[in-house]
C-alpha cells in the first residue's frame, strides 16, 4: 500500500524588535548570560507586564503579508507549566482569541495539485493555509555545561526571556518533506523582508516543529499526528520529517499502531526519540492574562501598516521575470533572499543590465561566497563594485574572459575593477591600428592556414581570433577583433 | 491627647503649623509600639532607623517649604504585600522569608515622593489569602479591643496597627474584603478603590482581577489623604485607568442630602449577627436623618458571589504563585536530589495549609475539562453580579450593606473550618468581582465592646461621593473616637 505523508508546521519567528514583548530590556542577541534582564522580565513579585506596540505591529506586518484576518480585539492568555527557564511559571501567549486567523503562503512546487494551486511545470504554487499567527513571549535558556567548577549543576540565562515571538500555524497542506522545507525556505524569506524577523535557525531566531502523520493514499482521514521538535537547520527539518514518515509507514506495515507523541529530533544519530506520550502531555491551564488588557487593533493601524509592507517576494519575482525579463529561475533565486534581491537592485539602480548583473551574481558571487560560507550581506564585492565592472563590460573596456578573472580579485580584495584593470596593465585594447597589426603579423605566420579558410574552411576563424588573444594577452576588444579580422580574411 | 492617639489629619495639621515635628511624632509613634507591639504583633518588620531618617529629611522639607503635602513627616505602615526596595518582603510567607526588592511598589514610591514616614511592614494572611490573619508564618495578631479576637484579615496588621496607635494609617489590599472587613473588625475607616484606580505594580499578586491596593485610617479624612497620593494612571500597570482624579478633600463636607442611598435586601438575610443589624440598621437611619433617601434595592446575584470568588480568586492565585519555585528567589528546600523533587520539597515546605489548598482549587478549576464547569462559569455569573449593580445604581447613588455578617470571632474559632472563614467576606467579596470602591466605616460596638462597620459602595469611581457620605457619617457619630485600651487589658 501506499502511503501519504500529512505535515503541519509550527514555526516561531523572534521579533526584531529592539525592546522585549512586555518590558523594555534589549533584545540583541549575544550578549553576556543575565546581562539584559528587569524585575518584570525575571518576573519578580509584584511586577506587571506592558505591552510593547512595536511587537504587535510587527505581528500585523507579517499576518498581512501571510494574509490572514487580524483580530480587532485579541487577547492574551497564560500557559501554565513549571520550567526554570520560565521566570512567571507561565508564559504569556495568546490561546482561544489569536492576532490573526487564516492566510496563506503560496510555495513552488513541483506537483501542483489542483484546486488548490495555480498553474503546471515551472512557477506552479501550490497554496498552503495557515490556521493562525500570534504573539507571545519566548523562555530563557538553561546552561547544563561550560561553566567551570560546577559539574552537576544547571544555570540559567534570563537575556531571552520576555524576548517577542510569533507562532505561525499551519493547516496540515504539506505532503512531503521538500514541501516542508519551501514553505519554511518561503517562510523565512517573506519575515526577512518585512524585516520583522532575521530568519536564523542556527542561532534560534527562527524554530521550527512539525506533526507528522501518514494515510493510505486516497483516504480523507487523518492519521495519529506525532509532533517532532528540535530542528535547527532547514536540512534537519526536511531530514527529520522524512524519517518520521518512514519511521510511521513501517510501524504500520509492521503492524503496530501509530501513538500520538512528542518526538525529539536528534541530528547525530539522525533520527528521531520520543520525549513525551500523550498521557504526559502538559495541561497548560490556559487562561485569559488578568495584567493585560485586549489588544485593540482598529482599521487605521491596520490600514497604516499595510500601507508600508515592502514589496514582497513573490511580486518581486513576477517584476523581475515580466519588467527585467528575467528567466524564471534566476528571478526565483534572486529573491529567495532579501539580501540578495536588495543587492542586485542596487546594482542595477548604478548601471541597469538586469540580465548581466543576474548572470554575475547568481554564477560568479554567489559560488565564491558559498565556497567561503559567508552571506552576501558580509560580501566584499558590493553591488557598486559590481556595477562598475559590468560598465566597464559593457563599455567594452574588458573582455568577459578578463572580467571573470578581475573580478576575482575584487570579490578577494574589495579592490575596485578599475584600478586592478590598471594595476595589471590589463587594459584592452580598443586601438584598431595596434590589433590590425597584431592580426597581420598573425596572419603572415599562418600563409597555409590563410589559405585554407579563403578555400572555404570557415572554421579557421576561431583559430584566427585565439592567435590574436594569444599575442595580446586577451586584451583585444572581441568586436573590434572580430571586424577587422574579417575585412583582412576576405580582402 | 498624647501623640499616638491622634488621626492622620489631626498630626498632619500639626506638622503643617510646624507645632510638631516629624522626628517627634515618629519617636512617639516608635515608643508606642516598643509599648504594645508585643501584645498586638502588627508588624513583621520595622525599620525605626530609616523611619528616623525619613522623618529628619521630611522636617527639612516642611521647614523649607520644599514640595510639602499633607503627608509629608506623616508616619505610616506598608503591608507586607507591598514591595519596597531593600527591605524585607514577605507577603506573610515562608517562601519569600529571605526576598529583598530592588524596587518600591509604584504607591509606595508615590507616598514616599510624598514625604511620609514608613515605620515597616506589616503582618498579613499569608499572600493574602485569609479572614483573620491566622495564615501568615509570622504569627497571629490580635485585635486591639479585644487579644483573644483577630482583627480580621487579609490587611490584619495594617488594621490593628492603626486602631492600636502604631501608625496614624497604613497600606492595605483588598481581594475580596481584605481592607474592609478588618477596618471594620478593629473599628477603623479602610476603602478598596475601584479596581484600576490603584496602580498594583510591586503589589504582590494574589488574584489579579480582583486586588486593588487602598488607605486604612481612623477617620475618613485620613483615607482621603492617603488615596489621594496613591491613585492615578502608571504606565507600568496596564490595568490602572488613565482616568482625572477629584481633589477627595474638595467635597467631603457636601453631606448627603438628596442623595439615594440603596439598601440591598439580599444583605439583610439570616445568619447575620444581630447587633451588627441593628447597628448598621441604625446608621441607614441617621443617613436618612441626614437628608438621604432610602431606597430598597435588589442585586439578585449576591448568593452567587462567594462560589465565583472562590472559583476565580484561586484560579488566578494558582497561575500567580507559580513562580514561587525556587529558582530564583527566596526559599529553596535544601536536599533535592532532581528539579522535580526541588519543586516539590520547596513549594510543599514554603508555603502554609490555605495557600496550598487555594492553589489546588484554582489548578483544578483551570484544569482541561473543568475551565468551562468552573471558570468559564464563574466569570459568566461575575458578569451577572456586575449588571446587578448596574441596575441597582440607575436607582440609587450608592449601596449601604453591613461590612462584616460578625464582629471579630476568637482566635482559633474558624481555623479548622474553611468554609466558616470564607463566609465572612460574604458582603465583602460582590463589590471586587464588580470592580467598584467601598469603604467600611466604624457604626457601633456590640455588647463586649467589640467594634461594628458600615459599608458604602459606590459607582465606578466614585470614590469621592463615599467619602462624602461616610465623613457626614463620621461628623455625627464618634465612634471612631475611641481608642482601645490595650495596656490595661
Amino acid at each position: 500500500m501506499n502511503y501519504e505523508p500529512v505535515i503541519g508546521l509550527e514555526v516561531h519567528a523572534q521579533l526584531k524588535t529592539e525592546t522585549k514583548a512586555f518590558c523594555s530590556c534589549p533584545t540583541r542577541f549575544g550578549a553576556q548570560p543575565n546581562t539584559q534582564i528587569c524585575p518584570v522580565c525575571l518576573g519578580l513579585p509584584g511586577t506587571l507586564p506592558v505591552l510593547n506596540r512595536r511587537m504587535v505591529e510587527f505581528a500585523i506586518r507579517t499576518a498581512l503579508a501571510f494574509h490572514g484576518e487580524i483580530s480587532k480585539d485579541s487577547v492574551f492568555a497564560r500557559k501554565n507549566y513549571f520550567y526554570p527557564d520560565l521566570p512567571k511559571g507561565y508564559q504569556i501567549s495568546q490561546y482561544d482569541r489569536p492576532l490573526a486567523v487564516g492566510g496563506y503562503l503560496d510555495i513552488e512546487t513541483k506537483v501542483p495539485s489542483p484546486p488548490r494551486g495555480e498553474g503546471q511545470g515551472e512557477g506552479a504554487t501550490r497554496r498552503i493555509r495557515l490556521v493562525r499567527i500570534h504573539m507571545e513571549e519566548d523562555a530563557g535558556k538553561l546552561i547544563h555545561e561550560g561553566i567551570p567548577g560546577s559539574e552537576g549543576s544547571s544555570f540559567v540565562d534570563y537575556n531571552r526571556a520576555g524576548v517577542p515571538l510569533i507562532e505561525i500555524v499551519s493547516e496540515p497542506d504539506l505532503r512531503s518533506p521538500e514541501e516542508a522545507g519551501s514553505y519554511l525556505r518561503l517562510l523565512r524569506s517573506v519575515v526577512q523582508y518585512l524585516d520583522v524577523c532575521d530568519g536564523n535557525m542556527e542561532e534560534g531566531s527562527l524554530r521550527c516543529d512539525a506533526n507528522v502523520s501518514v494515510r493510505p493514499e486516497g483516504s480523507e482521514k487523518y492519521g495519529t499526528k506525532v509532533e517532532v521538535k528540535n530542528m535547527n537547520s532547514f536540512k534537519s527539518v526536511e531530514a527529520a520529517i522524512q524519517y518520521e514518515i518512514d519511521r510511521q509507514i513501517q510501524a504500520i506495515a509492521a503492524g503496530e499502531r501509530i501513538v500520538q507523541e512528542t518526538r525529539l529530533w536528534d541530528a547525530d544519530p539522525q533520527k528521531t526519540f520520543s520525549m513525551r506520550s500523550k498521557e504526559e502531555a502538559h495541561d497548560y491551564r490556559y487562561f485569559p492574562e488578568p495584567d493585560l488588557i485586549p489588544v485593540m487593533v482598529d482599521a487605521a493601524w491596520i490600514e497604516k501598516v499595510q500601507g508600508g509592507l515592502p514589496e514582497l517576494p513573490d511580486a518581486k519575482r513576477r517584476r523581475f521575470v515580466e519588467a527585467l525579463e528575467l528567466s524564471h529561475y534566476d528571478a526565483s533565486v534572486l529573491v529567495s533572499s532579501k539580501s540578495i534581491a536588495d543587492f542586485f537592485e542596487k546594482t542595477i539602480a548604478i548601471y541597469n543590465k538586469p540580465k548581466m548583473a543576474s548572470n554575475w551574481i547568481l554564477s560568479e558571487l554567489l559560488r565564491y561566497l558559498h565556497e567561503e560560507g559567508r552571506g552576501i550581506e558580509q560580501s566584499r564585492v558590493t553591488p557598486q563594485l559590481l556595477a562598475e565592472m559590468l560598465r566597464m563590460i559593457g563599455d567594452g573596456a574588458l573582455s568577459g574572459k578578463m572580467a571573470k578573472e578581475i573580478f576575482k580579485e575584487v570579490y578577494q580584495t574589495g579592490a575596485s575593477a578599475v584600478s586592478i584593470v590598471e594595476k595589471k596593465g590589463l587594459k584592452q585594447v580598443t586601438d584598431e591600428s595596434a590589433i590590425a597589426q597584431v592580426i597581420d603579423q598573425v596572419l603572415a605566420k599562418h600563409p597555409d592556414k590563410v589559405q585554407d579558410y579563403k578555400a572555404g574552411k570557415e572554421k579557421l576563424f576561431g583559430f584566427f581570433v585565439g592567435e590574436v588573444m594569444k599575442a595580446t594577452r586577451g586584451q583585444a576588444n572581441p568586436q573590434k577583433l572580430n571586424t577587422l579580422l574579417k575585412t583582412k580574411l576576405s580582402s | 491627647m498624647t501623640l499616638h492617639e491622634l488621626s492622620l489629619n489631626q498630626a498632619s495639621e500639626l506638622l503643617q503649623k510646624r507645632e510638631v515635628s516629624s522626628v517627634e511624632l515618629t519617636q512617639a509613634i516608635l515608643d508606642r509600639i516598643e509599648k504594645v507591639e508585643s501584645k498586638i504583633h502588627a508588624y513583621i518588620t520595622l525599620t525605626r532607623e530609616s523611619a528616623m531618617e525619613e522623618a529628619r529629611a521630611a522636617d527639612l522639607r516642611l521647614q523649607k517649604g520644599d514640595r510639602v503635602t499633607p503627608l509629608t513627616g506623616v508616619p505610616i505602615a506598608v503591608k507586607d504585600i507591598f514591595c519596597t526596595r531593600g527591605v524585607l518582603t514577605t507577603c506573610g510567607s515562608k517562601i519569600l522569608e529571605n526576598f529583598k526588592p530592588p524596587y518600591d511598589a509604584t504607591v509606595v514610591a508615590r507616598l514616599k515622593e510624598a514625604g511620609s514616614v514608613t515605620l515597616g511592614k506589616t503582618n498579613m494572611d499569608e499572600f493574602a489569602m485569609g479572614s483573620s490573619n491566622e495564615t501568615s508564618h509570622y504569627g497571629i495578631v490580635h485585635n486591639p479591643w479585644d487579644l483573644e479576637k483577630i482583627p480580621g484579615g487579609s490587611s490584619g496588621g495594617s488594621a490593628a496597627a492603626v486602631a492600636a496607635g502604631q501608625c496614624f494609617g497604613a497600606l492595605g489590599t483588598d481581594t475580596g474584603g481584605s481592607i474592609r472587613q478588618p477596618a471594620s473588625l478593629c473599628g477603623i475607616v479602610g476603602i478598596k478603590p475601584t479596581y484600576g484606580r490603584v496602580s498594583r505594580y510591586g503589589m504582590i499578586a494574589f488574584a489579579s482581577s480582583l486586588d486593588q491596593g487602598g488607605p486604612l485610617g481612623r477617620e475618613v479624612q485620613d483615607c482621603a489623604l492617603m488615596l489621594q497620593v496613591m491613585v492615578g494612571h502608571d504606565p507600568k500597570d496596564s490595568t490602572s485607568v488613565p482616568m482625572p482624579v477629584p481633589n477627595y478633600l474638595e467635597h467631603i463636607q457636601k453631606g448627603v442630602k438628596s442623595l439615594r442611598v440603596g439598601v440591598p435586601q439580599e444583605y439583610f438575610v439570616e445568619g447575620i449577627n444581630p447587633e451588627v443589624e441593628k447597628a448598621v440598621r441604625k446608621a441607614i437611619q441617621t443617613l436618612k436623618e441626614l437628608g438621604a433617601e432610602i431606597i430598597e434595592v435588589s442585586l439578585p446575584h449576591t448568593s452567587y458571589a462567594t462560589a465565583v470568588y472562590y472559583i476565580i480568586a484561586p484560579s488566578e492565585a494558582s497561575s500567580n504563585l507559580a513562580r514561587y519555585d525556587g529558582v530564583e528567589y527566596g526559599f529553596r528546600s535544601s536536599g533535592a536530589k532532581n528539579l522535580l523533587e526541588m519543586y516539590r520539597k520547596t513549594r510543599s515546605l514554603g508555603f502554609g495549609e490555605e495557600v496550598k489548598r487555594r492553589i489546588m482549587i484554582g489548578t483544578y478549576a483551570l484544569s482541561s475539562g473543568y475551565y468551562d464547569a468552573y471558570y468559564r462559569k464563574a466569570q459568566q455569573v461575575r458578569t451577572l453580579i456586575r449588571r446587578d449593580f448596574d441596575r441597582a445604581f440607575e436607582k440609587c447613588d450608592l449601596i449601604v450593606t453591613p461590612t462584616s455578617p460578625t464582629p471579630a470571632f476568637g482566635i482559633g474559632e474558624k481555623a479548622s473550618d474553611p468554609i466558616q472563614m470564607y463566609l465572612s467576606d460574604i458582603f465583602t467579596i460582590s463589590c471586587n468581582l464588580a470592580g467598584l470602591p467601598g469603604i467600611s466605616v466604624p457604626c457601633g460596638f456590640n455588647t463586649q465592646g467589640l467594634p461594628l462597620g458600615l459599608q458604602l459602595l459606590g459607582r465606578p469611581f466614585d470614590e469621592e461621593r463615599l467619602f462624602q457620605v461616610a465623613h457626614a457619617f463620621e461628623q455625627v457619630t464618634d465612634w471612631h473616637k475611641k481608642r482601645p485600651e490595650i495596656l490595661s487589658s
